[in-house]
């Protein structure tokens, strides 16, 4: 059964050899030429079930990989009952959303100390389950210890929280760095928001300037 | 004239273009004409010839507008000007006019948020009313839509826009200006796909990878008619994905693709494929008003004016820097959260 219509894959809910498992199948884009869709979707396919193994193996709860098959592009693993960060943050009488936002700052710190970029932190990535925030969707992830990749993490969920909790923007993401600073210490969070703030800086106001100029 | 008609003077001059807009709350756009700066092959703009283009084609683009409105001049009710962001240089000029222009005629002045009034125009013509805009031009690479009284950014370039990337490859490849058609139609006969680095990070971009790849491809004479197709393919892939995982986030109903580069239609093609993927409208602004204009701050105007917003002419400093969701809109009602 269809779930879900991610942007990148189809999520069906389905039994597995006697359990319910997650398909998870990333589709053809006919808007991309073939040659390029077929790479990005393989090499995403591998990526995921990859960096969800590394993950599991330092703690980070996310979804058992049943199985794999990069012919198909598709992943199979545990299906994890429960509601998205995005809808928890977003119901007005939840009030602990500083206390949500401070666990999911420890997980991204724990990922970062384990050399793993997680590529697509949003709320609809994170799913709260029994009092745990499972992580999902590694696909566009990747294993580094760069200060920009660590900056470049943190500015896509910041942005998640400005653009999609704009009503909680500030609570939710002092409670994340609170939460990230505790895990990767002081002083590297220090380094890693500045970092931040030079990537946005970037984008947003220099491009035009420099290049039409040059 | 119905007594309720207000008609708004709008002057654009945050880049390349000068223009002049003339709309109507009762019949959208009257007037628009511009001059566009062309810089010589090989070169990109320079903001102070740009303004200096901007002072000696004024005039000129005035008096043909006054022409083609053909009522009484002192029927114009508010004179606007595009407040930023932009090139600091071409921005004063452009103000400096309006500020003359609103003090001649003793009517108010009113600031506009250039990025906005793209979209608004766009939703004017095409009859979008809540839709995940993609606004792709020089100045601007975003994924935004509309909650609690602001423009929202879901998605934006990390680094240079997709209009520098077009623009600056078709200057290295001598092509004319704008870069954007050249590269589009020979893209069109461009048929070997050629590898070129693909950057998305969730919902952004990043294109100067690309664009340094691209370049060096250039210099090892690979055919250009192949790498303008593959930089074509490769940048607005780029682009599509990132604007279908936002999409896939808000669950919009509606996509509206905007700015300069939505009159390629080969990224027309990309962006309609995913909205028909989500069950959502596709819309795309018309090509005459793709790119900067007049009637975009005209039009734009009307709805800020009716809001209650006017600038005073000794506080009305332009701002290069303006980001669009740092501005408060109070004229949309979209009854909608996120
Ligand atoms: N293991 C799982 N258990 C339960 N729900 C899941 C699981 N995996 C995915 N989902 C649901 O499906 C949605 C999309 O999944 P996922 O993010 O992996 O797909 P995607 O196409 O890569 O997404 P995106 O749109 O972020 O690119 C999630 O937001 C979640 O609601
Ligand atoms: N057919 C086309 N295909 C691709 N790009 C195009 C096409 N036509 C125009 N463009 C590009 O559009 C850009 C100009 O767009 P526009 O006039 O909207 O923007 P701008 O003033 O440069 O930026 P902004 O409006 O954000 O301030 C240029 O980069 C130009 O190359
Ligand atoms: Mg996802």
């Amino acid at each position: 059964m269809l779930i879900k219509k991610g942007a990148e894959a189809n999520l069906y809910l389905e039994e597995w050899h006697g359990i319910k498992a997650i398909i998870k199948k990333r589709m053809p884009k006919k808007y991309r030429i073939y040659e390029l869709d077929t790479k990005i979707r393989q090499t995403r396919t591998v990526r995921e079930a990859q960096l969800i193994r590394n993950a599991k193996t330092v703690g980070i709860p996310s979804p058992i990989i049943y199985a794999i098959d990069l012919e198909k592009t598709t992943i199979i693993m545990k299906h994890i009952e429960g509601t998205r960060v995005k809808e928890v943050l977003n119901t007005p009488t939840f009030e602990k959303k500083q206390e949500l936002c401070y666990q999911i700052g420890q997980l991204i710190g724990q990922l970062h100390n384990a050399g793993i970029i997680h590529g697509d932190l949003t709320t609809s990535n994170m799913i709260v389950s029994k009092n745990r925030i499972y992580l999902l969707d590694f696909g566009l992830g990747d294993h580094s210890i760069d200060l920009e990749e660590r900056g470049v993490d943190l500015l896509l969920i910041k942005r998640a929280f400005q653009s999609a909790h704009y009503q909680y923007f500030k609570q939710c993401f002092d409670g994340l760095i609170k939460g990230y600073k505790q895990e990767v210490g002081e002083e590297m969070s220090k380094e890693v928001m500045k970092r931040l703030r030079d990537i946005e800086r970037r984008g947003r106001y220099t491009s035009r300037g420099e290049l039409h100029e040059g | 004239m119905m007594a309720s008609e207000f008609i708004c003077l709008g002057i654009e001059s945050t880049a390349h273009t000068f223009g002049i807009g003339i709309a109507s709350s009762e019949n959208g756009v009257l007037v628009d004409v511009k001059s566009v700066y062309k810089p010589p092959i090989g070169a990109g703009i320079h903001p102070r010839e740009a303004a200096q283009h901007h002072c000696e084609e004024a005039p000129s683009v005035i008096n043909q507008a006054l022409k083609e409105f053909g009522r009484k001049i002192d029927s114009i009710d508010t004179v606007a000007f595009s407040m930023g962001p932009g090139l600091g240089p071409a921005l004063r000029t452009g103000a400096t006019v309006a500020r003359a222009l609103a003090t001649w005629l003793n009517k108010p002045l009113v600031p506009v948020h250039h990025a906005i009034a793209h979209i608004e125009l766009a939703s004017l013509l095409t009859g979008a009313k809540d839709p995940l805009v993609i606004l792709v031009s020089g100045g601007h690479t975003t994924i935004t839509a509309y909650a609690g009284r602001r423009w929202r950014v879901f998605g934006e370039t990390e680094d240079i826009t997709l209009g520098n990337l077009l623009d600056v490859f078709a200057r290295e490849a001598s092509l004319l200006s704008p870069g954007g058609p050249a590269v589009e139609s020979l893209a069109k006969k461009g048929e070997k796909f050629i590898d070129l680095p693909y950057v998305v990070k969730g919902n952004d971009v990043s294109f100067s990878g690309l664009l340094t790849a691209a370049k060096k491809k250039l210099q090892m004479n690979y055919d250009l008619k192949d790498l303008c197709h593959s930089l074509q393919e490769v940048a607005f892939s780029m682009v599509a994905e990132t604007s279908e995982r936002a999409l896939a986030f808000t669950e919009k109903k509606e996509v509206l693709l905007v700015g300069g580069v939505a009159a390629n239609e080969r990224l027309q093609q990309m962006i309609s494929e995913i909205a028909c993927e989500h069950n959502a409208n596709f819309y795309v602004v018309p090509k005459r008003y793709s790119g900067d204009c007049g009637a975009q701050i005209a039009w734009t105007a009307l709805l800020v004016h009716r809001s209650g917003i006017e600038v005073k002419v000794e506080k009305s400093y332009v701002k290069p820097k303006w980001r669009l969701d740092q501005v408060t809109i109070p004229w949309r009602d979209v009854q909608n959260c996120l």
